[in-house]
């Protein structure tokens, strides 16, 4: 796409550059005379809370936004970029928070067709050729065979990456990549990107929540606050305490919320249970756990080791192929009733795939629990003036910033999205709540007062099963732990004898 | 019209009269544009066959709702389009798209044409609900089966409700030629005709029967179950997602096999009332097409139960007005059905246009 008479833009990675970028709708300004530099070859991280500006900012780069005002120099010349195809004929690419490949596809296909220049009758020798000197040129590779739906989550990232690069891409967007990785994916795929940088193949622009990764992997910084850009810097210059501070606006203290309270009986009881993992191949076998009232039960693993099936069990979504598990003594097969009678609640991942009906409104969603109750009776005929009132009510308590509460749930950050989750499930009577990644690509205030939340909860005598692929959070919240690797628990230890080697240990299976 | 007016107040407290309707009209404006485009599709269709679309649209007018007589037939055609429309909409709440309401119209129809014979001596206060009890159930099954297939089994239910419903005309086909056959029928092979007392008669000082009355209370029992009941609620989550449904603990089972039977069980209604108030005997006409009208009413109306009564009196029109259409400017009976299927496709089309028009979505501009 390039232009007549227009000289090619420079090999190599690309300089990115946005010079008061403003961009309004309606009367909210989104984003507030922005300027950001990425030189070429270099890796700058962009930091900032839910609806700081981060999207708003990557989408008038890409094309999907066009800018109030303000200007955009690719490679140093201005460019007004019309759209995302535009963008993407630049070298501008973008990896999401999200994995855009198609599933049911291998790796070589999924490749082929992102082209596109992908030919109607595609010369597999040909292609194949290509791509396996491609893959040969790069510096981490996935196998062109594997179906893409059973490649992890960190391989699919790879391929994400790898992907731009196949496409030419010399500017790299990453929004958020490693919010579905585990931590040593992260570090990987991060390494891999950084090194990229360094060899001058790409210029990459990365939103993130996490300060380690920018210490770890960035050279320069930028953070947005409320549309302005109120921070940039080396990274080598700053603390994490000074980009919190820049981020939230004032220093904040992360201390996790004290503990408090007595450890009771026991309320949930798994005994024995086995229940087919995902694969249909292997089987999840727990012996035995307990978690008791007024602790939280934390359960770290590497990604893929089951606990998405125990969750599934839990939640009466796996049937069970043998083993019993019970709440308060009593039988417990995740029924509404039985969840009701027992005061048992979920907070799955991804609440808004897993908790949440994305069309349906604020207010509706956050009724789920409660639509078929009036106290402690079941109700027949539905109240939306009822609902209506608990719905505002809630979305007051639990600080859930939304501008339609009768608008659908999907148009929430995810923040917000989970936010709304909790008012929902932890509001009333809970004697256990089982929980599984509950801070997943959240940002750095809401993760506080999510996992505040959680412990006062447990405070209040709530026994509390926590899964969570985030080791500082299962340690940071747990008073026991337990590792689960390959569908068994491997290892238990409780917090205050837990060491993050022997753990690690254990997260990899070769104990 | 007081619920929907102390709805409004409800909105209107939160969020402002103006932003519950932008975001209601989403609903009205796009299926009306739908069926516009359909409309004009079809004009230019007519155009090439030098006719002028302007005098169909004034034969329609005339012979839909251009006179008392031509209201009353419209209304009789409505009657079983409302209940087929209910056998489509039902279901959708729980996101499935069944769409052989034809075969449970059917089928209720022979059930009750079977029945009305031993039935024939017994009072009509009593034989007349039993057969349409039977009706019901029979149509409630034929459905309710797509929708087990689907839950417990992962069958494709809009396939399997359309091959059962060929298997339920095969069927109907069977009995009436064969074991139910009236020796008496000679060209149309039919069940013995109902006794005078079985047959269903007119709403009071209409020409209209009873079914239009029976069909408009199934549209508002309909709404009301899935707008204010916590079945309709909890099928409603299971429709926008159903993981979130299990996770909540809701009998999705449950949920699916009840709200495809009762959709079904509308369906049988249909078939009912086209036997005992307009043929008086079950045979081959049952099978006419209504479960396929109903198929687009329901998405015209966006599944609405509410909605489904305006637009399947409009469909009615059409259906009703396509014999002066046909007479006056000379064209095949088909040509109702070229229209039905140039407004299915422009509503097929439209259901891309949901969501991205900001003005009824008023939670964007705030953003």
């Amino acid at each position: 796409m390039s232009i007549i008479g227009e000289e090619p833009l420079p090999p190599g990675a690309l300089e990115v550059e946005t010079l008061g970028m403003t961009m309004r709708f309606g009367a909210f300004t989104a984003l507030d005379d922005v300027s950001i530099r990425v030189a070429p070859g270099s890796f700058h991280a962009l930091l900032g809370e839910n609806g700081a500006g981060k999207s708003t900012l990557v989408k008038c780069i890409m094309g999907f936004y066009h800018a109030t005002s303000g200007e955009l120099l690719v490679g140093g010349r201005e460019a007004r970029i019309a759209d995302p195809r535009h963008a993407h004929a630049m070298g501008l690419g973008m990896v999401y928070q999200h994995f855009t490949l198609v599933p049911s596809l291998t790796v070589a296909e999924n490749l082929v067709i992102s082209r596109k220049d992908a030919p109607a009758v595609i010369d597999w020798g040909k292609e194949r050729a290509g791509l396996d000197a491609f893959m040969q040129s790069m510096p981490f590779r996935v196998p062109l065979d594997q179906t893409v739906a059973r490649l992890a989550a960190g391989e699919k990232q790879k391929l994400e990456i790898l992907k731009q690069l196949y496409l030419g891409r010399r500017f790299l967007i990453l929004d958020e990549p490693t919010s579905v990785l585990t931590p040593d994916e992260a570090d990987e795929v991060l390494g891999h990107v950084r090194a990229l940088c360094e060899a001058g193949e790409i210029s990459v622009l990365m939103i993130t929540h996490k300060f380690r990764e920018v210490t770890a992997f960035a050279d320069e910084v930028s953070v947005l606050r409320r549309g302005k850009l109120v921070g940039q810097g080396k990274v080598a210059d700053l603390t994490h305490a000074q980009m919190a501070a820049m981020m939230i606006g004032a220093e904040k203290d992360t201390t996790p919320a004290p503990r408090s309270g007595t450890t009771g009986a026991p309320v949930l009881e798994i005994d024995g249970i086995r229940a087919l993992d995902r694969s249909g191949l292997k089987e999840i076998d727990i012996r035995s756990l307990t978690v008791r009232a007024g602790e939280i039960v934390g359960i770290a693993g590497i990604s893929g080791n089951g606990q998405m099936e125990l969750m599934e069990v839990l939640t009466g979504q796996r049937p069970l192929m043998a083993g019993a598990i019970k709440v308060e003594g009593a039988p417990y097969s995740a029924t509404r009733a039985e969840a009701q009678r027992l005061a048992v609640r979920y907070l799955p991942e991804e609440p808004l795939r897993n908790a949440c009906a994305g069309r349906m409104s604020v207010i509706e969603n956050i009724a789920f629990r409660s639509f078929d109750r009036k106290g402690d009776s079941p109700r027949f005929w539905t109240s939306g003036k009822e609902m209506r009132a608990r719905g505002t009510e809630l979305i007051a308590a639990f600080k859930v910033k939304v501008a339609a509460p009768d608008g659908p749930i999907a148009a929430l950050s995810g923040g917000n999205v989970q936010r709304a989750v909790l008012a929902r499930e932890l509001t009333g009577a809970v004697r256990l709540l089982v929980i599984s990644n509950p801070c997943f690509g959240l940002d750095f205030s809401a993760v506080a007062e999510i996992r505040a939340r959680i412990m006062a909860a447990r405070n209040a005598g709530t026994a509390v099963l926590l899964m969570s692929e985030d080791l500082d959070e299962v340690m940071e919240l747990s008073d026991r732990i337990v590792v689960m690797s390959e569908g068994r628990i491997s290892y238990e230890v409780t917090a205050a004898q837990a060491s993050l080697a022997e753990i690690g240990h254990h997260m990899g299976g070769h104990a | 019209m007081a619920v929907a007016e102390s709805l409004m107040q409800g909105s209107a407290r939160s969020e402002g009269l103006r932003d519950t309707l932008a975001r209601r009209a989403e609903a009205v404006v796009i299926p009306a544009l739908a069926l516009l485009a359909g409309l004009v599709v079809f004009g230019l269709f007519l155009l090439t066959q030098g006719k002028s679309p302007f005098s169909f649209l004034y034969y329609v007018w005339q012979g839909a709702y251009g006179s008392a007589f031509s209201w009353q037939n419209t209304l009789s055609r409505a009657a079983p389009l409302l209940m087929a429309a209910l056998c489509v909409a039902l279901p959708a709440r729980l996101g499935l798209v069944v769409i052989g309401g034809e075969g449970a119209i059917v089928l209720g129809g022979v059930a009750a044409g079977a029945l009305a014979g031993p039935l024939a001596g017994v009072t009509p206060v009593i034989a007349l609900p039993l057969l349409a009890l039977a009706a019901m159930i029979v149509g409630g099954a034929w459905i309710g089966a797509s929708g087990a297939l689907r839950f417990y089994r992962g069958v494709n239910e809009t396939i399997a409700s359309l091959l059962l419903s060929y298997i339920a005309i095969a069927l109907m086909n069977h009995l009436v030629e064969g074991p139910l056959r009236d020796p008496a029928s000679l060209n149309k092979p039919s069940t013995a005709p109902l006794v005078e007392g079985l047959r269903v008669g007119n709403l009071p000082g209409m020409e209209v029967h009873w079914g239009l009355l029976f069909g408009i209370i199934g549209c508002v029992v309909s709404w009301v179950l899935i707008e204010r009941t916590s079945w309709g609620f909890g099928a409603r989550i299971a429709g926008a997602n159903v993981k979130a449904a299990q996770v909540q603990g809701l009998p999705v089972g449950r949920l699916v096999i009840g709200f495809t039977a009762l959709g079904g069980a509308f369906a049988g209604l249909a078939g009912f009332f086209e036997v005992t108030a307009i043929h008086g005997t079950a045979n081959a006409s049952l099978a006419a097409g209504y479960g396929y009208t109903g198929i687009l009413i329901a998405f015209l109306a966006r599944h609405n139960p509410l909605a489904i009564l305006p637009v399947a009196l409009l469909l009615a029109g059409f259906d009703a007005s396509s014999g002066l259409v046909q007479r006056r400017m000379d064209l095949p009976d088909a040509a109702v059905v070229v229209l039905q299927g140039f407004v299915f496709m422009a509503i097929l089309i439209s259901e891309t246009l949901y969501g991205r028009f900001d003005i009824f979505h008023p939670e964007r501009r705030a953003r």
